[in-house]
């Protein structure tokens, strides 16, 4: 219990830490949210009083002392209010994060289960075929499809299969044109068949991870007495396999989990903007390529704050399957 | 970007170098050794010599536009040219300079603070221990890419255009080093508990000597991991950020290439030179990298060397050891633990 009471702390500061870091760097650039929509207007006249009512409407005030610009900010956060995305006037941020945000999660729950499966599965097997030959051809492989940008896989992976052989829609989350959103199945059959690309791209890049992990700890498993022994006993393989060193393999895959999940994150990001997909890093995208500071900081939040809830669910299984930390933190 | 399997398991700086004076060989012995760290260095060198030696390999100015419009890979332009007529190639040859520099700037910026962080936390226990510590985890959770562009899009938008590199190889710098930083901190957890460090510490020697000169060299191994997997993040960060656009969008490079090659739809009507040949070359020069990583690993793990039998047993003495049983993978747990 006082584990799990330290670790709840320590998210609540890496929470906090998030929260200060999007308050304080635009603050530090020279410029403001309006000046830089007055820029955006290229050229047209502003007079004073436009102008202090555009910063009204930002909620920028170079008037107002830091601290209290930084209680008003906290209070915005927790009424939900991160002001309005300018390069989208005049929607709320937090209109289009509510927007994105499911088909990131989708996409990116997706493509991490897949891979974490069919990384796992393939690292156990050529962790127990050691010093075979695909044990000697399937590492590098996979070390070199980790190491292509996820954007470049997605831009292959259009090329291929969207343009040249037209199997699957590139552009968008579902079809704009000929289904209606809501809950018939036209609709979620346009929805997986526009994420499989996406998907795919996501796990080819993110394999790579589980596969190397999975193997090195399972060789490690595999000298150990307990699985000489079940040898020893006549057990079958499959079970020795999964039972008895897959088992005692899979903690380091959990705990490798946060480190992959804020990998698949960004690759996420990219990859969304190369399918043109209507989650949050695409909504980044066009806030970035739109200087629209406020919607920018607001997808960091959203993204921070999901990574860091994932990151605790994970250390929360891991608490689960591993009794030592349960002993040792309470 | 950082998938080193170099977390599994803590180095045992020792084992390094009795691999290495084992067989008393040198630098060069050591590469041919390990297969793989012989491929990575040489795609890096290959690499590395290509951007230095740009001039020579090609006529073209990389920003001229030598023809017109986006052709077809020929013998005068053997990748093709871009949607402006400029030579793929020399594109190409004199992007590996902007990739390279930034890159290898970041991270060997972002290894000296892992280096600091890294060692005093896990030298100093404590208050200042813990506060390092925290600080170092903090900016673990923290998505990086996201803060990437955040500071990126914020700080390019005020610089001076010229000075866009500099501002990219900051920010990679700044959100870089947290993972090298508590993979240092593990290993010097470790490392502070030997006798050669308590000896050093009978003998008078101050703190910093203690922690730079006596722990540090011993955690050399690690800390080329470390850098070689910084590097590996920072090359793929830059290219991802300059693909957004928030590069120096009018001069030569990997990630500028596929930023137009993006914007101008290349994809869409078949150009496929313009974006296969910055691509490969990405994917290539990380892998060369890992390749690296994945040697020094090897040789410091010896259990993960291939050549051996499937089923290494371990002598008795050797598992009882209880260094080798706390080398748990590091976890956030385990190093709760060593506390």
């Amino acid at each position: 219990m006082r584990h799990l009471l330290r670790r709840v702390g320590f998210y609540l500061v890496a929470l906090w830490a998030a929260i200060t870091f999007n308050f304080i760097i635009p603050r530090l650039m020279p410029g403001d949210p309006a000046e830089a929509y007055i820029a955006r207007l290229q050229g047209q006249r502003v007079t004073r009083q436009e102008l202090d009512a555009i910063r009204k409407l930002f909620g920028v005030n170079p008037n107002v002392p830091l601290w209290q610009q930084y209680l008003d900010y906290l209070n915005g956060l927790l009424h939900g209010n991160l002001g309005i995305a300018t390069s989208q006037f005049p929607t709320t941020v937090i209109d289009v994060l509510k927007q994105s945000l499911p088909w990131t999660i989708g996409l990116v729950g997706a493509a991490l289960i897949i891979s974490f499966l069919v990384g796992t599965l393939i690292g156990m097997v050529i962790a127990w075929k050691r010093g075979s030959w695909y044990d000697t051809l399937v590492p590098p492989f996979f070390t070199f499809l980790s190491a292509v940008p996820y954007f470049w896989m997605a831009l292959a992976l259009v090329y291929v299969f969207g343009v040249g052989l037209n199997w699957f829609p590139t552009n968008g989350g579902y079809d704009v044109f000929n289904v209606n959103p809501g809950w018939n199945g036209d609709f979620i059959l346009s929805v997986v068949q526009h994420a499989i690309l996406p998907v795919i791209t996501l796990v080819i890049g993110s394999l790579a991870g589980w596969v190397l992990t999975m193997r090195n700890t399972m060789i490690t498993t595999l000298s150990e007495d307990y699985v000489v022994m079940a040898e020893a006993k006549g057990l079958s393989t499959r079970r020795i396999m999964m039972n008895y060193a897959a088992r005692n393999a899979i903690l380091p895959s959990i705990t490798s989990f946060s480190i992959s999940l804020g990998l698949v994150v960004s690759g996420a990001l990219l990859t969304e903007i190369v399918f043109n997909y209507p989650g949050i890093g695409y909504a980044l995208y066009q806030a970035v390529q739109g200087d629209d500071y406020a919607l920018v900081e607001g997808c960091f939040l959203v993204i921070a704050l999901a990574v860091l809830i994932a990151n605790f669910l994970s250390e929360l299984v891991y608490t689960l399957l591993d009794p030592r930390v349960r002993r040792e933190g309470s | 970007m950082q998938t080193t399997n170099v977390t599994e398991e803590q180095i045992d700086p020792s084992s390094l170098l009795k691999s290495t004076k084992g067989s008393g060989r040198n630098i060069i012995g050591l590469l041919i050794s390990n297969p793989k760290i012989g491929v990575g260095v040489g795609i890096v060198a290959f690499f590395v010599l290509v951007a230095i030696a740009a001039p020579l390999l090609t006529p073209y100015n990389p920003n001229a536009s030598v023809v017109q419009g986006s052709l077809p890979p020929s013998p005068a332009h053997i990748f093709g040219t871009t949607g402006l007529g400029q030579d793929m190639f020399s594109q190409i040859v004199y992007g590996a300079r902007v990739t390279l520099l930034i890159a290898f700037t970041a991270a060997t910026g972002s290894t000296l603070l892992q280096v600091l962080f890294g060692l005093t936390s896990g030298y100093f226990a404590g208050v200042l221990g813990d506060t390092l510590n925290l600080i170092i985890n903090v900016f673990l959770v923290l998505p990086g890419l996201p803060l990437t562009i955040v500071l990126a899009s914020l700080a390019s938008a005020n610089a001076a255009t010229n000075r866009n590199e500099i501002v990219i190889a900051l920010v990679l710098l700044f959100t870089s080093w947290s993972y090298g930083a508590r993979v240092l901190r593990a290993q010097t957890l470790s490392l502070k508990e030997r006798e050669f460090v308590a000896a050093a510490r009978a003998t008078g020697e101050n703190t910093v000597r203690l922690i730079f000169a006596e722990i540090l060299p011993n955690e050399a191994a690690l800390v080329a991991a470390t850098f070689v997997g910084t590097f590996v993040y920072a090359v793929g960060a830059e290219v991802a950020l300059e693909f957004l656009g928030l590069g120096n969008t009018s001069q030569a490079s990997w990630g500028e290439i596929l930023y137009w090659a993006q914007n101008n739809g290349a994809l869409i009507v078949g150009k496929w030179w313009q974006f296969v040949p910055a691509g490969l070359c990405v994917a290539l020069l990380c892998a060369g990298l890992t390749f690296i990583n994945f040697g020094i690993d090897e040789l410091a793990n010896p259990r993960l060397r291939a050549e051996h039998p499937p089923r290494v047993r371990t002598s008795p003495g050797q598992k009882k050891n209880p260094e080798e049983a706390s080398s748990a993978p590091l976890t956030e747990e385990s190093i709760v633990n060593h506390e």
